[in-house]
């Protein structure tokens, strides 16, 4: 007798192309948060899938904290032309210009934090009613409690300890005016999921993620990209080396990691035999034991 | 890349049994020998447990990601964690197995095809052993693990071990569960979680993560009763795809081929299927939980919220619905109230006709005086349902089988039913 199961590359895939299709349904203006990072891309191509033959009916947006690596923006671009997706950015400088945001100062100055008051603000310009991201609960202790379908009250904030419950595949998109919802289709899926989705589906990447020659420096035992928005201090000094990007957020907390890998395969190897989270090269998350939870509570991704 | 890996499949386990039973432990041992707790994981609940003056690392600081759970050292929600052998990818469903938290474990549960149940071997079958296996029935686990732990404490007693196993099977004889396992453990000392004990030669069985590799989920959906629940209509508006007209969904029973005769459901109307439409070109056949979009000969009008079914095996159609309901809410059920009610793609409106009576969850007895339903509790209801609800048994189909119930004025999920 025939069996009939999928893998599980190919269960997670309709997980997350039934969840995309239940915000189409269930939201009248949602949107799909692009960072231009892996797991936004796979979000992206899984909505590609999952409303084929028709384009996404949603819009994909960027909030551009003009921190991005070069090669990131110049990969969206392309991207979002190839799928014929509409693409709206929010601006972080547009937010400081404006006086809704305080850049950071010192030597460790990110926009990171600013980031949450640019997505309000664009949330709230375009009347979303749910932004759908890429965030995976195997990546940090908070987001292992997020639910796939996660409420927001109309200041934007969570409530971790009120949670609705998430039962079987019902989700309830149900809210009051000015509120919306957080929604993150491949919660399921590990780092190694997607990195072995993103070779089984052959899907393009910045050249950030493989194998590359970079001047970097040293901080707190992390390499940092060298670039115009992190001021070096007197002890520092730079290298040239070959490094790649496990992760993609800003110049300014993204570091590297030392690696000759220049293949999906060479990363999925190197990828099964880390011995340290993505996430352990992110200095945003370093601020304290329960910097993501706070940082989400207050709106972020 | 490493052999095997796209062969893998997934499964979704979930975990019952308090702090004190070894829960963390076990669930810390599986994750650190199958190599998934990473280096800064580990320093990060290494400087906690230090700071907090713990004697020994804990391990349930891996699984209690909130702050408020950290300080109180309880898990107040459930927690998903993920790792992976080279046979299968796991899921777990870590849930708080005190009984307040009740309805934390339904909802791990509620996706579940594994529940462990830990017993202390010591102090063997206690009253939340009935609670943990009751509601691991009643939301349709369809295997069930009797994780026996701390045989170590008990001079891993052979006699120990098969007085609780009698005892078990004594009263899950009791619940529709198909499928039970005994295993006796020391999640602590790592007797036959990973390896095999060299402690227990009277133990002929495999090891835990044996069993999690090898048992059989792929009949855990249902693949005879076609059911496919309209999600979203795709209509492209394009020049190459101007007719087109694909009924997207997650097909939730059933086996799905080009050519077979359809039903809609509620008009009646029926079809064939001309093509299963996927992103990666039409497939022959379709089955569950795959998603795709179907498009049918004719054209009907069909939306979110129709069924497709096939002309001689047809769900029951109805507005009046027993169901087993799990209340989640600090505000008790409104007897004769009304609530938002959401099965499948469907959504109506629904008045709580009857409440029959509710379960005492320990002793599984039916209170039929007793009709006060607070946060936690387990009832049988009556609903009435503004529309007809196209809808299968529970334990026939966990998919067409549940609803959930939504609390008009806050939105709020307030209860998850399972239809007798």
């Amino acid at each position: 007798m025939r069996t009939y199961s999928l893998t599980h590359l190919k269960e997670l895939e309709a997980e997350a192309i039934y969840i995309l299709r239940e915000v189409a349904a269930q939201f009248e203006n949602p949107a799909l948060l692009f960072s231009g990072g892996k797991d936004s891309i796979v979000v992206a191509h899984l909505a590609k899938k999952a409303f084929f033959p028709a384009k996404i009916p949603f819009p994909l947006v960027h909030i551009d904290t003009g921190h991005n690596f070069p090669e990131t923006i110049e990969f969206r671009d392309k991207y979002v032309k190839e799928i014929g997706a509409e693409l709206l950015v929010g601006s972080v400088q547009q937010s400081i210009d404006e006086g809704k945001a305080i850049e950071e100062k010192g030597y460790n100055a990110s926009r990171n934090m600013l980031q949450t008051v640019t997505l309000l603000d664009t949330i709230e310009k375009y009347k979303f009613d749910a932004c759908m991201g890429g965030a995976r609960r195997d990546e940090e202790k908070a987001r292992a409690k997020e639910r796939f379908f996660s409420h927001r009250d109309e200041f934007g904030q969570w409530d971790p300890k009120n949670q609705r419950p998430e039962l079987w595949n019902i989700f309830n998109g149900k809210k009051n005016m000015g509120e919306h919802f957080r929604v993150f289709p491949i919660s399921n899926w590990t780092e190694m999921d997607i990195w072995q989705y993103i070779l089984a589906e052959s899907i393009d990447l910045p050249v950030l993620y493989f194998a590359h020659e970079r001047e970097v420096f040293k901080r707190d035992g992390v390499y940092m990209a060298v670039n115009e928005h992190m001021k070096l201090k007197p002890e520092e000094s730079i290298e040239k080396i070959v490094i790649r990007f496990r992760t993609i957020g800003d110049m300014t907390c993204t570091g590297a990691t030392l690696s000759e890998a220049n293949t999906l395969n060479d990363i999925i190897e190197e990828v099964s035999a880390s011995r340290i989270t993505e996430r352990g090269t992110r200095s945003d998350d370093k601020r304290s034991e329960a910097a993501m939870e706070d940082r989400k509570k207050e709106g972020y991704f | 890349m490493k052999k095997g890996y796209l062969d893998m499949e997934l499964l979704r386990f979930t975990t019952a049994g308090s702090v004190d039973d070894g829960k963390s432990t076990l669930i810390g041992r599986l994750l650190y020998d199958s190599k998934s707790i990473f280096e800064d994981q580990y320093q990060a609940i290494e400087e906690t447990s230090r700071r907090r003056g713990d004697e020994n690392i804990n391990l349930a600081l891996l699984t209690d990601g909130l702050r408020s759970e950290r300080e109180q050292g309880i898990t107040i929600d459930v927690a998903y964690r993920y790792f992976a052998t080279p046979k299968r990818k796991f899921i777990i469903a870590d849930t708080p197995g005190h009984i307040q938290y009740t309805r934390n474990m339904v909802t791990g549960a509620s996706t579940a095809n594994v529940a462990l149940v830990l017993i202390d071997a010591r102090r063997g079958v206690l009253e939340q052993t009935h609670r943990h296996t009751f509601i691991a029935s009643l939301l349709g686990i369809p295997h069930i693990v009797f994780c026996v732990n701390k045989m170590d404490l008990v001079d891993y007693s052979e006699e120990r071990f098969l007085e609780i196993q009698d005892e078990v099977e004594a009263f899950s004889a009791k619940l529709d569960v198909h499928d039970i396992r005994f295993l006796p453990i020391s999640a602590l000392k790592g007797d036959n979680i990973v390896t095999k004990s060299a402690n227990m030669d009277w133990y002929q069985g495999g090891t835990l993560l044996h069993l999690l590799e090898t048992i059989h989920i792929g009949s855990d959906y249902n693949h005879i009763d076609c059911r496919f629940p309209v999600q979203y209509v795709v209509r492209p508006h394009s020049d190459k795809f101007h007719d087109y007209r694909g009924y997207a969904g997650r097909i939730a029973g059933g086996v799905w081929k080009q050519g077979d005769e359809v039903v809609v459901l509620p008009s009646g109307f029926s079809s064939k299927i001309k093509s299963i439409v996927t992103h990666d070109g039409d497939v022959e056949e379709a089955f569950a939980p795959m998603s795709v979009s179907i498009t049918l000969e004719n054209e009907i009008d069909i939306s979110r919220g129709d069924m497709l079914v096939r002309p001689n095996n047809q769900p029951h159609v109805g507005q009046d619905i027993d169901i087993m309901l799990c209340w989640f809410n600090e505000r008790n059920l409104v007897p004769n109230g009304k609530y938002a009610i959401k099965h499948t793609t469907n959504d109506a409106r629904c008045l709580i006709k009857n409440i029959q009576y509710k379960v005492d969850i320990n002793t599984l007895h039916r209170l039929e005086d007793d009709k006060v339903i607070g946060m936690n509790d387990i009832a049988r209801v009556t609903l009435r349902t503004t529309k007809p609800l196209f809808y299968d048994r529970y334990q026939r189909n966990r998919i067409t089988g549940s609803v959930i119930l939504i609390d008009e004025a806050t939105n709020e999920t307030v209860g998850a039913g399972m239809i007798i």
